[in-house]
């Protein structure tokens, strides 16, 4: 277990994997996205009382869903980072951030276009919509702590430990619906209950959050590749792959 | 066909949320290609810069 | 495992469960101010900040809309089926507005204990499911002495409990 951890953690063998993974990842986004896309706007029947509107569901859950997934792997990174030193999961937690943050708006602004036509408002502040507004700050505060920090390895830390204060706020999101009353309603898939959505809806709304989530590994490998290979321009086997046209 | 562009009415949200999704991740995609290709540029022009012959 | 990275281990767990303690302490210490309505019991009992806008939610009761006047005012009853206050709103409701259904009130009480409402929101339950099925199950329900699909037993119970 250990061997083969230490061997993930060195870059040259990460990027042999991404480099082999990658593709298939590509071609598996494509499809869950296509695929889940489709049905949830073709297939998938009018809801009986929100009629049309709540297709909005195929974008606003898998959005909301990675907000709070990217994050947690950058809190597992950070304590790679400061347990074990490992500078891939550093990497891995720094690439990360952009594409969390970005899929923290795509929920909020997609839950305000729901939230006009059915609730009656953009925005309330309300427990759930004020937290995961909070996980979007806490994004960005991650981002601008590490372009202010120079050296490598301070960065590092002192970013490991925000990201891991930070990742207190999750459970808060994911129960402030259960917590407090709120505008939004309670879960309707990730509860210790049958999920209270009709299977001809929820099968197009599991395939476009996967989809989601592989698009998320998709996108962190390439850039975690494009750093490491920037990060080590000077070892052997960069230079050699570059020399070859193979990176 | 226009009745599903349409979307009961609601068109003026639904929409709006997929399109919006649809450049955040193709930003997120576009920005990830570009920066790799300008990395593995730079990379290939230094290590021709250090070994002229090549 | 090390020990130096085993101490560094419990280090971090230390830090995130102290993080985790202030954060509850924190929530708990306003909870009161991260609720986001008050339930028309608490109206009735006057735990409400008197002449300052507040929220009121609960679901509105049946048979209780009535459209007065030019039709853009509407009275209703919002009720936790404990306590029930009337509502009194002049504007454009949420597509989702209808009796039965759970709702937000923003505004004050009047002198008579009438709650003037300057927006009123439409809360949603968290069940989907198409029309066909609804029906269906409203017809199972019906048969067997309960009301509405959904939104009777759970969601009821859920909007109308508080803290």
């Amino acid at each position: 277990m250990f061997r083969w951890f230490h061997k993930l953690a060195s870059t040259r063998n990460f990027y042999r994997l991404a480099e082999i993974l990658s593709p298939w990842l590509a071609v598996l986004c494509a499809l869950l996205l296509g695929v889940g896309i489709f049905l949830g706007l073709f297939v998938a029947p009018t809801d009986y009382e929100q009629g049309e509107s709540y297709r909005i569901i195929y974008v606003h859950v898998p959005s909301a869903w990675l907000s709070m997934f990217v994050y947690m792997v950058m809190a597992f990174c950070s304590l790679l980072v400061l347990v074990w030193k490992m500078k891939l999961a550093d990497i891995v937690a720094e690439v990360s951030a952009p594409i969390g943050a970005s899929f923290t708006f795509l929920a909020l602004a997609t839950g305000s276009l729901w939230g006009k036509p059915m609730w009656g408002t953009w925005w309330e502040w309300d427990a759930r919509l004020t937290s995961e507004l909070i996980l979007l700050f806490i994004y960005i505060g991650y981002m601008a702590l590490r372009a202010s920090i120079d050296n490598p390895s301070s960065r590092a830390r002192a970013a490991a430990i925000l990201a891991l204060v930070g990742v207190v706020n999750i459970p808060i999101i994911h129960f402030s619906v259960d917590w407090w009353n709120t505008l939004h309603q309670p879960a309707s898939i990730m509860k210790f209950d049958t999920p209270s959505i009709h299977p001809s809806m929820l099968l197009p709304l599991l395939l476009s959050a996967l989809g989601f989530t592989v698009f998320y590994f998709v996108v962190m490998l390439m850039k975690t590749r494009t750093v490491v290979i920037e990060r080590e321009s000077k070892s052997a086997w960069v230079r050699e792959r570059i020399a070859e046209n193979r990176l | 066909m226009s009745e599903f562009f349409a979307m009961g009415g609601y068109a003026a949200y639904v929409w709006p949320s997929f399109a919006l999704t649809f450049i955040v991740m193709a930003a997120n995609l576009y920005l990830a290609v570009r920066r790799r290709k300008k990395v593995i540029a730079k990379l290939k022009r230094d290590i021709n810069h250090a070994e002229p012959g090549r | 495992m090390h020990p130096k990275r085993k101490q560094k281990l419990i280090l971090v767990g230390l830090m995130v469960a102290a993080v985790a303690i202030a954060a509850g302490f924190i929530l708990t210490a306003f909870n009161n101010n991260i609720q986001l309505f008050f339930s028309p019991t608490q109206v009735v009992a006057g735990e409400v900040p008197e002449g300052a806008e507040f929220k009121v939610g609960g679901l509105v009761a049946a048979n209780s809309v009535k459209r007065i006047g030019d039709g853009l005012t509407v009275e209703f009853e919002l009720t936790d089926n404990g306590e029930t206050i009337p509502v009194q709103y002049t504007g454009i409701l949420p597509d989702l507005f209808r009796e039965g259904q759970g709702t937000v009130s923003v505004g004050k009480l009047d002198a008579n204990g009438v709650f003037i409402a300057e927006r009123v929101l439409a809360k949603h339950d968290e069940n989907y499911m198409p029309p066909e099925v609804a029906d269906a199950l409203n017809k199972t329900k019906a048969a067997q002495g309960v009301t509405k699909a959904g939104k009777t037993q759970p969601y009821g119970a859920d909007t109308v409990q508080m803290q």
